[in-house]
């Protein structure tokens, strides 16, 4: 019964801030400098980490199929299947696991310690609204910079896909028909479909761990709590989310 | 912008400084509209913890009220419901006459708050910290920002020390940036949550001369919690004693130093000259 009225409460919960923080996207113009420092910690904190993660995901990817499709005789389809996988899923959900753990937890630390030593309230007595002034840059940012991360992973993915492609001995292709065949079935509506779900996951994923932050209570121990609380919450969301952003999707032909 | 034009002409006329040359700029900039506060059947409990059980108090327009009491009867509680950071169970408060739930009390008042724990922004500089609420409202352009903010720590003895973060600050530190920027906020009435806990005797004195100045020379009305009876008498027009959840006493200085009542001796007797327990 508690299980319950806390899953109802969460969610009353995010809809409502997602709702706040939306109203206060008409600030964002007047605080565009709180929203680039946010873009900047965010490219700082992935760009490296994600070309790593990216290279070897579309490596493996290569790796697994590739000689399963030469000994079909069908090889040259490396590239459109490492392109579709990394443009429509691995991309995405990717970038956003990467984002929640090194962008979201540090909000939600961040959050939840202003919380905790009453930084929040001090913000309500200057009459600052703290979705305004915390939330929104901070979901603006993250809105922004996951799509822009998943168009960097794919091309490194795919990347990664080539390499392995070309010196894998039992598949040996060449970077041309590699490329060629992956720009055949790589279209714009599947790039479309992976920045959609992108956009969606960067909604999910701050607001949850911002939601979790302001709503922190008590002391050290539990800005510790609150993060992996967030993060968890996080994947579980944005995968969940996938299957039903997916499944929309393809309801509208978008795939 | 009416506020910034009488406060320049304030600036411009107001050389009276505070005696010791220092802050002349903010003191000069603060004005206070006189307000006085009303609380009337203030009631707060935590779930079975009753915190505040019918507080009543009234603060004249320009008055400075220290409210005395042990450690963990809601002085701190009391406090964030004048400044609506709680919602009470019942009861009501009246700032200026008016409720401070009323949707346009906040553009009508300025209520600022020191906070126990200084609340500073981490993330933000000293400099950053004591200017944000005039820099978030677009009260001035930048320059008479750094100014009101440089004359506002120099008011507390922070001078030059603008560009320095909040974790490098000792405590008592804190507690002096925070004055400082409750006080830029230009309040009608301020709040100040134990100003003086963690501060050197002389510091103490300082804070309780710039809360006599503030009285004196501005007129805001003031409340002002604090565990240090030497700094009560010093500051204090009115004293309010809080125990188990309700004022025993309220009365000027001399009307608690006489006070009979055993609660109230036991609280205001210097600790030390009262017999071992
Ligand atoms: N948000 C809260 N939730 C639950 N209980 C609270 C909350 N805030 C305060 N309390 C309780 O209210 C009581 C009064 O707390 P408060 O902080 O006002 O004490 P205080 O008089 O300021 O003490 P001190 O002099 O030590 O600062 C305490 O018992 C505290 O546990
Ligand atoms: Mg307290």
């Amino acid at each position: 019964m508690n299980g319950v009225m806390s899953f109802f409460k969460v969610t009353g919960g995010l809809v409502s801030l997602l709702m706040e923080t939306l109203y206060w996207c008409k600030a964002a113009l007047k605080n565009t400098d709180k929203i680039s420092d946010q873009l900047l910690v965010i490219g700082y904190q992935t760009l490296p980490v994600g070309a790593l993660i990216a290279l070897f995901s579309g490596g493996v990817l290569a790796l697994q199929a590739g000689p399963t499709l030469a000994r079909l005789g069908i090889e040259e389809n490396v590239g459109g299947l490492v392109g579709l996988s990394l443009v429509k899923e691995l991309g995405p959900v990717m970038a956003s696991i990467l984002i929640a753990g090194r962008v979201g937890s540090a909000m939600t630390a961040e959050l939840a310690s202003m919380s905790v030593y009453e930084e929040i309230d001090a913000l309500k007595t200057m009459d600052i609204n703290p979705v305004r002034y915390l939330v929104m840059p901070r979901f603006i940012a993250t809105v922004l910079a996951l799509p822009v991360l998943v168009i960097y992973m794919d091309v490194i993915g795919w990347f990664g896909g080539a390499v392995v492609s070309a010196i894998n001995p039992e598949v040996q292709l060449s970077f041309s028909v590699y490329y060629r065949n992956l720009a055949d079935l790589v279209d714009f509506t599947a790039f479309c479909n992976g920045l959609i779900k992108a956009g969606i996951f960067g909604v999910i994923i701050s607001i949850v761990c911002c939601y979790v932050g302001l709503k922190t209570k008590g002391g050290p121990r539990e800005i510790g709590t609150a993060v992996t609380k967030a993060v968890v919450l996080s994947f579980v969301l944005v995968l969940v989310f996938d299957y039903y952003v997916t499944r929309i999707l393809l309801f509208f032909g978008l795939d | 912008m009416d506020m910034q034009e009488s406060a320049e002409k304030k600036e411009r006329g107001g050389d009276s400084g505070n005696g010791r040359g220092m802050g002349s700029v903010l003191l000069g900039y603060l004005k206070s509209a006189r307000v006085g506060v009303s609380i009337r059947g203030l009631r707060k409990s935590f779930g079975a913890n009753h915190v505040l059980k019918g507080i009543d108090l009234e603060v004249s327009p320009g008055e400075t009220v220290v409210i005395l009491g042990k450690s963990g009867t809601g002085k701190s509680v009391l406090l964030r419901h004048i400044i609506g950071l709680e919602k009470p169970d019942a009861g009501m408060i009246l700032i200026g006459g008016e409720d401070i739930n009323d949707p346009d009390f906040k553009k009508g008042h300025v209520v600022s708050m020191v906070f126990q724990s200084s609340a500073l922004f981490n993330s933000l500089t000293v400099e950053e910290n004591v200017g944000l609420y005039l820099k978030e409202h677009k009260v001035f352009d930048d320059g008479k920002i750094r100014n009101l903010v440089s004359s506002a720590l120099e008011i507390v003895g922070l001078e030059g020390k603008e560009s320095i973060m909040p974790s490098m600050l000792s405590g008592g530190m804190k507690r002096r940036v925070a004055t400082a920027r409750a006080l830029v906020m230009n309040p009608d009435l301020i709040l100040f949550d134990e100003p003086t806990s963690g501060l050197d005797p002389m510091m103490t004195r300082t804070v309780g001369d710039l809360i006599c100045d503030l009285k004196d020379k501005i007129e805001i009305t003031q409340i002002v919690v604090t565990h240090d009876i030497d700094l009560a008498f010093y500051v204090a027009d009115r004293l309010a004693i809080l125990s188990e959840g309700r004022i025993i006493e309220y009365g000027t200085p001399e009307d608690i130093r006489c006070c009979k009542d055993y609660a109230v001796q036991e609280f205001i007797t210097p600790q030390f000259e009262q017999p071992r327990r």
